[in-house]
């Protein structure tokens, strides 16, 4: 008797739970729902672009920011109906792949200190310095390196406590990439890529923690995303620019970058701005790439997603500037609806 | 009323056996899960073991550029964080379980008891948060300059301590470690102090022993198997902690002789780097380490129970 009764409630438990499943199942998929994933970098700006265009077209964006890395895999699966990443696909991976590739926002990436004394901009740094810190050959900050771009600045003889981060991550992808852009040494050395082996310093995890170490680490150095920066108030270094320009993060800078750089040349976009030419151009300007693919499992999702990103770019400014982000210049804007146009229909 | 009697025995006896059925399976389920798991992760890993062979245990490498991978300071982290915890946590827990048994007045010994135990159910996450935030500026400014200052030049300790203070690094990890542990083993401890027959207390008192006397001579002999495997419960712990060590280790695949200076965990170190790790080595190199850390405490756990079968043995005990 016990045993049937056992069974018997194990079974109206079992259909009550499938049931309450499919029921769960069926109710999203009636509203259109376009899904993505990837950077961690353009999750704040890409939510408030959601929000806004939900409010106008209903359509519900779900952007899981699972990192950049996480986000190629998942389009390239088909899992999803974009990706975003930091680190641009080169043009036979994405062929390969069948996928199309346009930047959607420009950030940058910045050098930040905590120096007593220095006000935010105050520290001056070139490339190569920067590249020589960070591999632990320039050591303590009364380095005559440090001093004789610094001239009349009270440095400190201590030592130069560096931070990077501990994840794998785009900004670590575009920062390395610019250092490589100005050393030699540190090209051949650790070279460029989401996570690099570390020749000296401490591993932050994400941008807080990168952000808290050097708040809390005296005579440190870190880089984090200019958001941060703007958010937290942090003592940061101008650079030196391909130009040969100190110049400080800044939307002007930053946008600088993107107008000098050759975005004409590079195909499917495959171009990292760092150490871009321009005279006033920031020399670590970062962008976000979104995946599609060419031949989408789902038509109506995939044109769906297509109408948010042009929604983005042509409607998405003010959000961005709200975030700290830049807009992509009007220019590159065209350029990348032609390419919309041509290659993903 | 008549008809039920006959039925309810074999009834019974059906119920009985299913019974033992559900409790054995669940029994079962736990070995196949275990085994699935070491299997799932040594298969995940296999590319990095065939890659690099035994060289991924003693390559001290970490290049995700260069696709070269070694586990040993992730091992190295790993470990003497959990050694060092252990050291600070041991005699701090057993000095908290016998001031709860033995020494603290009987108001006092509800409100202690219950603050260690709310200190276990702490998340990890906290204690990488006040590590982070609190802990490692103070050791930063008070403790590691001090440290260097007078340990440092010493001969062959001094390598310990010498670096620059950043408040980051084996030391700090160890101490939160070791705090986040020391809910454990006291709270075993004050149990099974508890549980030390009074008349053999009282039989060492009556004979004129000290306090000390009584700790060394009666409560831990009597004590001593699960006072142990209270241990190896801690360090099981340590061993595999994630959140609070990343906070407070430094994430550098450095290997360095300094406890001033960061260094990496295992766990710190997959939980760190899976999101990104896009290329199928640096992956399987990840899993790979997982492969290493679930090997790491079976060692310390088989270890743990070899040793109470000794103890058993010689002491005719094994509780």
């Amino acid at each position: 008797m016990k045993t049937t009764t056992l069974a018997v409630a194990a079974a109206a438990l079992l259909t009550a739970a499938c049931g309450s499943k499919s029921g769960n199942e069926s109710a999203p998929a009636s509203s259109q729902q376009i899904t993505g994933a990837g950077s961690t970098f353009v999750y704040p700006v890409l939510s408030a672009w959601a929000a806004d265009y939900q409010k106008q077209s209903g359509a519900r964006i779900n952007y899981q920011s699972i990192g950049s890395g996480g986000g190629i895999s998942q389009v390239k699966a088909g899992t999803v109906d974009f990706g975003a990443t930091d680190q641009p696909l080169a043009s036979d991976e994405l062929a390969k792949a069948n996928l199309a590739q346009f930047p959607i926002v420009i950030g940058g990436i910045v050098a930040v200190v905590n120096l007593a004394g220095f006000k935010p901009g105050q520290l001056k740094l070139t490339g190569p310095l920067l590249a020589d810190i960070y591999a632990g050959k320039v050591k303590s900050w009364s380095d005559p390196a440090i001093a004789s771009v610094n001239p009349g600045a009270k440095l400190p003889s201590a030592n130069i406590a560096v931070v990077h981060r501990s994840d794998g991550s785009g900004t670590t992808f575009n920062f390395t990439h610019y250092l490589s852009q100005v050393s030699p040494a540190w090209k051949s050395g650790p070279g460029e890529g989401k996570t690099v082996s570390w020749p000296t310093g401490v591993g932050g995890k994400g941008n807080e923690g990168v952000a808290n170490y050097v708040k809390q680490i005296p005579n440190s150095i870190g880089y984090v995303e200019y958001a941060y920066v703007v958010q937290s108030g942090m003592a940061y270094a101008q650079l030196q620019n391909a130009a040969g320009t100190f110049v400080s993060p800044s939307a002007e800078t930053f946008s600088d970058a993107a107008q000098s750089a050759d975005w004409a040349k590079a195909s499917d976009f495959n171009l990292v701005m760092t150490n871009a030419p321009g005279a006033n151009a920031y020399p670590i300007t970062a962008t976000t790439f979104i995946l599609m693919p060419k031949q989408p499992k789902d038509k109506a999702k995939s044109d769906a997603a297509l109408s948010f990103f042009r929604y983005a770019l042509e409607k998405g400014q003010p959000q961005a500037n709200k975030l700290d982000y830049v807009p992509l210049p009007a220019a590159l804007v065209k350029q990348i609806e032609t390419y919309i146009g041509a290659s993903l229909k | 009323m008549s008809p039920s009697p006959p039925a309810a025995p074999t009834s019974g006896a059906g119920a009985d056996r299913l019974f033992g059925l559900v409790t054995a399976g669940a029994a079962w389920l736990v070995l196949l899960v275990l085994g699935g798991a070491a299997a799932s992760m040594a298969w995940g890993g296999r590319l990095a073991f065939e890659a690099f062979g035994l060289g991924f245990i003693t390559s001290r490498d970490w290049d995700a550029v260069s696709g070269k991978f070694g586990a040993l300071v992730p091992i190295y982290g790993t470990l003497a964080t959990s050694i060092i915890a252990l050291v600070i946590a041991v005699p701090v827990s057993i000095g908290i379980a016998l001031f709860l048994t033995d020494i603290a007045p009987r108001w006092l010994r509800a409100p202690i008891g219950t603050a260690v135990e709310l200190l276990a159910a702490i998340p990890s996450i906290i204690y990488g948060m006040w590590g982070l935030f609190v802990f490692a500026p103070f050791m930063a400014a008070h403790v590691e300059p001090w440290l260097s200052d007078t340990l440092g030049p010493l001969p062959v300790i001094g390598t310990l301590f010498t670096g620059p203070p950043i408040g980051i690094g084996l030391l700090t990890a160890s101490i939160v470690l070791g705090i986040m542990i020391i809910p454990f083993i006291t709270a075993v401890a004050r149990d099974v102090f508890n549980a030390v027959p009074t008349s053999l207390r009282e039989a060492a008192v009556a004979l004129g022993s000290t306090r000390w006397e009584i700790l060394s001579r009666v409560t831990l002999p009597y004590t001593r198997s699960a006072i142990i495997g209270a241990i190896f419960l801690g360090l099981g712990r340590a061993l595999g902690e994630t959140m609070a060590v990343t906070f407070v280790l430094g994430n550098a695949h450095d290997l360095s002789a300094s406890l001033l200076m960061p260094s990496n965990s295992i766990a710190a170190a997959i939980a760190n780097e899976f999101t990104e790790a896009d290329s199928d080595l640096y992956r399987s190199s990840l899993i790979a380490l997982a492969f290493l850390l679930f090997v790491v405490t079976f060692l310390v756990l088989a270890a743990a129970k070899l040793m109470l079968m000794r103890i058993g043995r010689t002491h005719g005990r094994t509780h």
